[in-house]
């Protein structure tokens, strides 16, 4: 029984991360019809961002507790990096057609691929003095890390914000005439690249808080950005391009399969989630929430 | 000097592309007589990046599909000849194209029957997701596989085991010997793509291209075109994975794994999508890029991606469509 809660703790610790990456993702796309290749390297930079100023912060003598709250600082790192790059590389494309969107963000990708690697070089970084302050959880005679339940709870309160934010600001009414209709909420006076800039910049803010956050439990690696996004991509294409709610579900969903994979059939574990992602495209292309 | 002594000879305009023709064969014969062992292979992985690229924009350039997922029949080309070798031991080139394309054609056949039923954003995520649905199962059935570590391939014997490579020597004579096979297949499916896009069946893919409901119109059945070209897509980017395995010399799951599908998207657009000899400049062209990217600096990725986002910045048509720009603009003046 207590395997059980165990397990499902691990994939709600794994969903809150997919849902963090796949929220960014589906925004971005919901608001600028952008499908952003490089959304996994920017989780990626998130996490390497968070070890390294963890790191500093160990050498200073900063006392562990306090660590955390340089997570939400690397994911404003990461939301600063989007401010740069929406205006810079992004803004020249949206009039152009998809297949340039997708072959400028890939660029894009290989390029903050080898960034990561230039900046920190190839070994991994690790935080985990962050996650050994935390208490250690018992569940039915088990040791669970307090860690992983705090990540589940980051998850709660940002799916919360995010509601919150989109309906029931009037940010979140900008946000959504933009994405309803583009030239019209231009029309009536919407400016609309600050709009295009604030939902990027939110959109690599999730990124880099899913990579911040998993960072204390696993280590920053190369190339953990470009699995990330396949996954992230199979959450979206389950919940739907665009919808919020969908990323919820789609994160939950694929958090579930892998864990039962991982546990009942490891070796086609990563097709069996391709193959729900294809199986959903083929009979809902628009995803089980989407719209567009 | 007078302006007639340097004035090419004068040929009918419909002559000139044959002339450019040969005059590009008649290099690309007398290559390796003049460079090394090393150039040599070079341009083999170039002509065989070239045949994929072929194939991909059939899809791209004439039908306006992209597909994220070409690294799948490419994978499945190259794992078939493994397979082949591994297991049944076979060392014939001619019985691994005669085998592995017919099980490219099925791959692709399967496969695009699924992708076709969608277009745009979703084709291409759909072609993404089906093809690491293949490279999940090279990573992980690694008793079949080989894993990550993948599968040697060892030299193959050629036109019928005519030609053994063994013994001092023999990578030399091997190199020099597989050029002008793959030279010849190149020359080949080059010949069969450049009849499939001026057939009939290549135009009205390119009506499809360019106003679905006018072509559905007519009278075209519009999925069951985008259904075979996605078919003769996949089976030339198989070929191509066929070829590339011997000349590589292991086949492993970085050939499945989309960034790979990736490449095959950028070297296509590098030639240039809009015409048909812009995915063979883009296969030899974005091979001599990438070799000698990994050779000078170790973030050749970045270099790479950096030359991506300048060329979809500046240079859209590609290196084939900025040059066809160009001339017109000096003949203009």
């Amino acid at each position: 029984m207590s395997i059980l809660i165990i397990q499902l703790l691990n994939s709600l610790f794994y969903a809150s991360v997919l849902f963090l990456i796949a929220a960014g993702l589906s925004l971005i796309f919901g608001v600028m019809r952008i499908v952003n290749l490089a959304h996994g390297s920017l989780f990626g930079v998130g996490a390497y961002v968070a070890a390294w100023l963890v790191g500093r912060a160990v050498n200073f003598g900063v006392p562990p507790i306090w660590l955390l709250l340089l997570i939400p600082v690397a994911a404003s790192a990461v939301a600063v990096l989007g401010m740069i790059i929406e205006p810079l590389l992004l803004r020249p494309f949206y009039r152009r057609a998809e297949e340039y969107q997708l072959l400028v963000t890939f660029g894009l990708l290989l390029i903050l691929e080898d960034l990561v690697r230039l900046v920190w070089g190839g070994l991994p970084l690790s935080a985990d003095t962050v996650m050994d302050s935390m208490p250690i959880v018992h569940i039915g005679g088990l040791l669970y890390p307090g860690y992983n339940i705090f990540v589940i709870g980051v998850g709660v309160v940002a799916a919360l914000a995010l509601w919150f934010g989109i309906y029931r600001t009037k940010f979140g009414v900008l946000l959504r005439a933009t994405s309803q209709d583009r030239r019209m909420a231009s029309a009536l006076g919407l400016d609309v690249g600050r709009v295009y800039i604030a939902a990027f910049a939110i959109g690599c803010f999730l990124a880099g808080l899913g990579g911040a956050i998993v960072v204390p439990s696993h280590s920053a690696v190369l190339g953990m950005g470009v699995e990330a996004l396949v996954l992230a991509f199979v959450v979206v294409v389950v919940g739907g391009l665009g919808s919020l709610k969908g990323a919820l579900v789609g994160a939950l969903i694929v958090s579930l399969v892998r864990t039962a994979g991982i546990q009942f059939f490891p070796e086609v574990e990563l097709a069996v989630l391709y193959l729900i992602a294809a199986l959903v495209l083929i009979a809902r292309p628009t995803g089980l929430f989407g719209t567009a | 000097m007078k302006a007639e002594a340097i004035a090419l000879p004068r040929l009918p305009a419909r002559l000139w592309p044959w002339a450019a023709i040969a005059l590009g064969l008649l290099l690309l014969i007398l290559v390796p007589g003049i460079v090394g062992t090393y150039q040599t292979q070079l341009l083999t992985y170039g002509l065989v990046m070239a045949i994929a690229a072929l194939g991909f924009n059939l899809l791209l350039g004439y039908t306006g599909l992209l597909s994220f997922g070409h690294s799948a029949y490419f994978g499945v080309g190259a794992y078939t000849v493994a397979f082949l070798l591994q297991y049944f031991g076979i060392r014939s080139m001619e019985l691994y194209i005669l085998l592995g394309v017919p099980v490219a054609a099925l791959v692709s056949a399967i496969l695009g029957y699924v992708c076709v039923r969608h277009t745009r954003i979703f084709f291409g995520i759909l072609t993404l997701a089906l093809s690491q649905v293949l490279w999940s199962l090279a990573l992980k059935f690694f008793w079949v596989t080989g894993g990550s570590d993948g599968l040697r391939v060892s030299r193959p014997t050629l036109l019928a085991g005519t030609l053994e490579f063994t013994g001092s020597g023999s990578f030399q004579r091997f190199i020099f010997s597989y050029y002008y096979y793959v030279l010849a297949v190149f020359v080949i499916a080059a010949a069969v793509m450049w009849v499939i896009v001026h057939s009939p069946f290549g135009k009205a893919l390119q009506a499809i291209r360019d106003n679905e409901t006018r072509a559905r119109f007519v009278g075209l059945r519009v999925r069951r075109f985008r259904w075979a070209a996605f078919l003769l897509s996949g089976t030339f980017t198989g070929l191509a994975g066929i070829l590339w395995v011997p000349l590589n010399g292991l086949t492993t799951p970085d050939i499945l794994y989309w960034p790979f599908s990736g490449e095959i998207v950028f070297l296509t657009l590098l030639g240039g999508f809009r015409n048909f000899t812009g995915p063979i400049v883009g296969g030899i062209v974005f091979t001599y890029i990438k070799t000698y990217a990994v050779a000078t600096t170790e973030y050749w990725q970045l270099l790479l991606g950096a030359v991506l986002v300048i060329l979809v910045l500046a240079l859209p048509t590609g290196i084939v469509g900025g040059l066809a720009q160009l001339a017109k603009r000096l003949r203009a003046t």
